[in-house]
């Protein structure tokens, strides 16, 4: 039982995680058709610029200075790249942000080499904060929830009660639309790239933290931003949210689990050993799978239901 | 380079002011294909102008040429500026209003708020409040708090209408607003365009039947294969059964 709250709970911070990081793919995929490939560079930037920060005015500077700094290069991408590739169409515009994946990777290299960096945990964030049922809880894994939930809020009351999250809303329908009636809607793509952009970087600046900061974190976690995007349903920003949780939890609790097939089979009463055929098959343990489970989920869902868990659009 | 023969003309207005919306062989593209080849039309101040013609002949196209929506070259002078090259949300703060013909309201958002953002600022200012609105289409006030996506077609037209006449346009255009209405629904459609004209805004209504358009324009153009060919006055539309047999009856 208190493996279980313990799991979830890590499940639901590292799924609210993944939320900040697949909420911008969503939305920007859906007002602008575009599938961004370096949405995960911004977060390795986030990362990247938090350490830059905080190693001169500290974590704290860092958590808001650095998620401000991978905006602007969201917006600067999109005013002098996507927008000037777009005519060009959905391939290429595909082309462009893989080739930009590349280029941050690249410039990480360059600029801080290739080994992880030295970004903990500030001290104030570190060590216990509550028990549950007598085992500790860390205070930083907590802190990231609040961080996530206090994020999500805003973008919630930003996209509902703001004028400027009406016209994200209508131009999610018809942008042509909203452009006649006189708003700019290019700055709006440019405002909500950037937005994307900003809210990756902050999911880096506690995720780098949190686990690691180097230059595979964006390789290693992009992929899993794409899979919650499509078991969500592309452009669903609720089915992203529920996907976000379910991959967070999916993945914690197969990590620390043993199960294997063989277990379920002795289960059933059939008896498998070392001289079943496939042996090294049945006997892999659930937390060996675990990197794999997530695509195996995406994998089922593009076959049984491609539009996603709350997708709006066919296939 | 040389003008095209002016269009056969039944009228012969006086010009007293410069027209406020001036449009001179506009030729447009989608992508490689040459849409409207030099389309010339005047709308004055307070005048209600329709663009008529069958099916696919481009006045769709015009107006959205006009709207900065589509590629094109050529000349569009409002108020005596030169529009073509200017981004939609601009021709819009220039005091132009286009009412686009699918209905494409914002599903997901209700009355009230699909209105608002047809305010271009934050402030009601100008001619038209929403209490405006509501007064003229009670309908909507009584649905204001509800998802526009679930109005019927009729309520989705004044709905469209109302958002346009929010950013308080001195010209509004309108693509086929009585297409697929019923009869009821397109009086009371009519009798807003009278409001619209009595508060000193006019209006280019591109329709495709002569339904309400002789009724209450001043002067009409019909297209045919991206060109104006017919302008004149609904007594001369009424008198020449031969154009709109070539140009209008399907
Ligand atoms: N988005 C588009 N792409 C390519 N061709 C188009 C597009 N929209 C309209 N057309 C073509 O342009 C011509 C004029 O269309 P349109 O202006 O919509 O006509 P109308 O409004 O008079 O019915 C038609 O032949 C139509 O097929
Ligand atoms: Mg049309």
């Amino acid at each position: 039982m208190e493996f279980f709250l313990v799991q979830l709970l890590n499940g639901i911070s590292y799924g609210l995680l993944l939320f900040m990081l697949s909420s911008g793919l969503t939305i920007v995929f859906s007002l602008m058709g575009v599938l961004n490939f370096a949405h995960a560079s911004f977060y390795m930037l986030g990362a990247y610029f938090a350490y830059q920060v905080s190693t001169v005015l500290g974590f704290w500077a860092g958590l808001v200075v650095a998620p401000l700094l991978v905006g602007l290069v969201g917006m600067a991408v999109e005013r002098y790249g996507l927008r000037q590739v777009h005519k060009h169409g959905h391939v290429a515009e595909l082309l462009f942000t893989f080739g930009l994946a590349y280029l941050i990777e690249e410039a990480v290299h360059l600029i801080w080499g290739r080994s992880a960096l030295e970004y903990r945990v500030p001290p104030e964030l570190d060590g216990p904060i509550f028990q549950i049922m007598g085992s500790p809880y860390p205070m930083y894994r907590t802190f990231m929830m609040l961080v996530s939930v206090a994020m999500l809020v805003s973008i919630w009351l930003a996209l509902t009660r703001t004028r400027i999250g009406l016209v994200i809303q209508a131009a999610l329908s018809h942008p042509e639309t909203v452009e006649a009636l006189g708003h700019n809607v290019p700055r709006v793509f440019m405002l909500v790239f950037g937005g994307g952009a900003a809210l990756a970087g902050l999911a880096g600046v506690i995720g780098g933290a949190a686990f690691v900061t180097d230059p595979g974190m964006a390789v290693s976690v992009g992929p899993i931003v794409f899979v919650i995007v499509v078991v969500g349903g592309m452009g669903s920003l609720a089915g992203a949210f529920v996907a976000s949780l379910l991959i967070g939890c999916l993945q914690n609790f197969s990590i620390s689990l043993d199960w294997s097939l063989a277990g379920l089979f002795s289960w059933f009463g059939w008896m498998v050993g070392p001289d079943t055929p496939l042996w090294s098959l049945w006997n892999v343990k659930l937390s060996q799978a675990a990197p794999v489970l997530p695509y195996l989920l995406m994998v089922l869902m593009l076959i049984f239901r491609p539009k996603g868990l709350m997708g709006t659009r066919e296939g | 380079m040389s003008t095209p023969p002016a269009p056969q003309s039944g009228s012969a207005q006086p010009m007293l002011a410069q027209p406020m919306l001036e449009v001179r062989d506009l030729h447009a593209y989608y992508g490689k294909s040459h849409i409207l080849h030099g389309v010339h039309l005047d709308v004055r101040q307070g005048e209600i102008v329709s663009l008529l013609g069958r099916n696919g002949v481009g006045r769709s196209t015009t107006i959205k040429a006009v709207m900065g929506m589509v590629d094109c070259r050529g000349s569009v002078k409002f108020r005596g500026a030169e529009l073509v090259g200017l981004k939609a949300f601009e021709v819009a703060h220039r005091g132009l209003g286009y009412v686009p013909e699918n209905r494409d309201i914002f599903p997901t958002l209700t009355v009230r708020q699909n209105l608002l953002l047809g305010q271009k600022g934050t402030r009601q200012s100008g001619r038209w409040k929403m209490d405006d609105m509501f007064e003229l289409f009670p309908r909507l006030r009584e649905r204001a708090d509800t998802e526009a996506g679930v109005l019927s077609g009729g309520e989705q037209q004044m709905l469209t209408l109302c958002r346009t006449l929010m950013g308080d346009p001195e010209l509004v255009m309108i693509d086929e607003p009585t297409e697929g209405l019923a009869p009821k629904i397109v009086e009371q459609v009519a009798r807003l365009f009278e409001e619209i004209r009595k508060r000193g805004v006019s209006i280019l209504l591109v329709e495709q039947k002569l339904a309400i358009a002789l009724d209450i324009s001043e002067r009409l153009y019909v297209m045919g294969h991206g060109r104006i060919v017919f302008e004149g006055r609904p007594s001369d539309v009424r008198g020449n059964a031969a154009m709109r047999k070539e140009w209008l009856e399907v």
